[in-house]
């Protein structure tokens, strides 16, 4: 009963949470602690914490969060498939209708304009990432004096090798992971 | 459109390696996924890659799960996307199930918040090689439209918090109208 309860309320989360990511956290919210009583509210700022922290899509690591501290391992994949079943079967559609018409010139026109705005999608993400790197900080609390130097050069460094060189993004990301993590160590300023 | 079986461990361990290692939102995801099937593995367009994008951001549902559904789709049909589905959701599912019995150290450990710092600055840095290569591109179709477009999505999505949905059914309706001009102006040379 439980763990049916727990699948329609994540399909319920899948379903709703159309613009991806954050999206998704006030819905979680609403049928984990607001409706069903399934989890305190600390338990579920916790939730968004180790959310952030982790690699992965936010809805699919609440689910199995939720999942895992209320029901264990089967739990987990009540919660994560009931929250992907809605993605998979409309992007299934689309992605079909897709791979039909998109040779048509009608529909490449009007998709033609999707791209651009898809290119400054991705731009403003990467820009909020960036500045949550240099300064800690969201746009509007954004202090000049207290940008980051290591971060700064790690940037620039790793911006420099993947335009220069063919290394796989992945062996960036860590790399700089790494790097950072030494340099801050060395200067003390770990802890 | 091909279907093609052999590609499926490829695609499965991919996904998987593209899941375990990004952190942030979608769209870091789908710069990652840009320079894998567009660029290392040749699998994808990159007209298809922004096409794919746009699609899976008006769908609801995690955006990198949306993503896999269609690559999946496009290299071995509904197995492919289940075999990409489940290369991408495997790793958080692992990650989070061990973390939340360990929650507490992994909060608190100041080497672990140290390296996720600084990991931003590498993110950002694979954002922006990625948006380099498409703006290029888009500035390369020299159409003012297109270009345009794309300064005023960044400006609004930036600096004024548009949603990402907004954006894009925004340019949505400027595609149609579009359309609309281009077969008018057919119309009148025939």
């Amino acid at each position: 009963m439980l763990l049916l309860k727990l699948f329609f309320a994540f399909i319920q989360v899948g379903l709703f949470s159309v613009g991806g990511g954050y999206a998704a956290i006030p819905l979680i919210q609403e049928q984990i602690v607001n409706i069903h009583g399934l989890m305190t509210m600390e338990e579920f700022s916790d939730l968004i914490t180790v959310a952030e922290m982790t690699p992965g899509p936010i809805s699919i690591n609440s689910a199995t969060f939720v999942g895992m501290r209320i029901a264990g391992i089967p739990g987990v994949l009540i919660c994560t498939v009931g929250c992907i079943i809605p993605s998979f079967v409309i992007c299934l559609a689309l992605a079909h209708f897709y791979y039909k018409y998109r040779t048509v010139s009608g529909v490449q026109i009007v998709l033609g304009s999707l791209r651009p705005a898809v290119v400054a999608l991705i731009a403003s993400a990467g820009a909020s990432i960036l500045m949550l790197g240099l300064f800690q900080a969201e746009l509007p609390d954004i202090v000049l004096r207290d940008i980051r130097i290591v971060e700064l050069i790690i940037f620039a460094g790793a911006l420099v090798i993947l335009r220069k060189f063919k290394v796989s993004a992945i062996a960036i990301i860590f790399g700089s992971g790494v790097v950072g993590t030494v340099v801050y160590t060395l200067m003390g300023a770990v802890g | 459109m091909k279907k093609d079986y052999s590609k499926l461990w490829t695609l499965f361990r991919s996904m998987f390696v593209l899941s375990a290692c990004t952190f942030g939102g979608g769209f870091v995801i789908v710069s990652l996924m840009k320079k894998k099937y567009v660029g290392e593995l040749a699998w994808l367009e990159e007209d298809e890659m922004l096409d794919v994008t746009a699609i899976t951001q008006s769908a609801p549902g995690p955006l990198p799960v949306n993503a896999s559904v269609i690559i999946g789709y496009r290299i071995a049909g509904i197995v492919g996307s289940l075999i990409a589905i489940l290369g991408t959701i495997l790793p958080p599912m692992v990650i989070i199930s061990v973390i939340s019995l360990f929650y507490d150290q992994f909060r608190t450990n100041p080497y672990i918040a140290t390296a996720l710092q600084v990991m931003r600055a590498g993110v950002a840095a694979v954002i922006f090689d990625v948006v380099i290569n498409l703006a290029t591109n888009v500035v390369k179709t020299r159409r003012v439209l297109y270009i345009v477009m794309m300064v005023i999505a960044f400006v609004t999505t930036y600096l004024l918090d548009t949603s990402a949905m907004i954006i894009i059914f925004a340019c949505l309706g400027i595609g149609i109208a579009d359309l609309i001009v281009t077969l008018k102006s057919k119309r009148k040379e025939s």
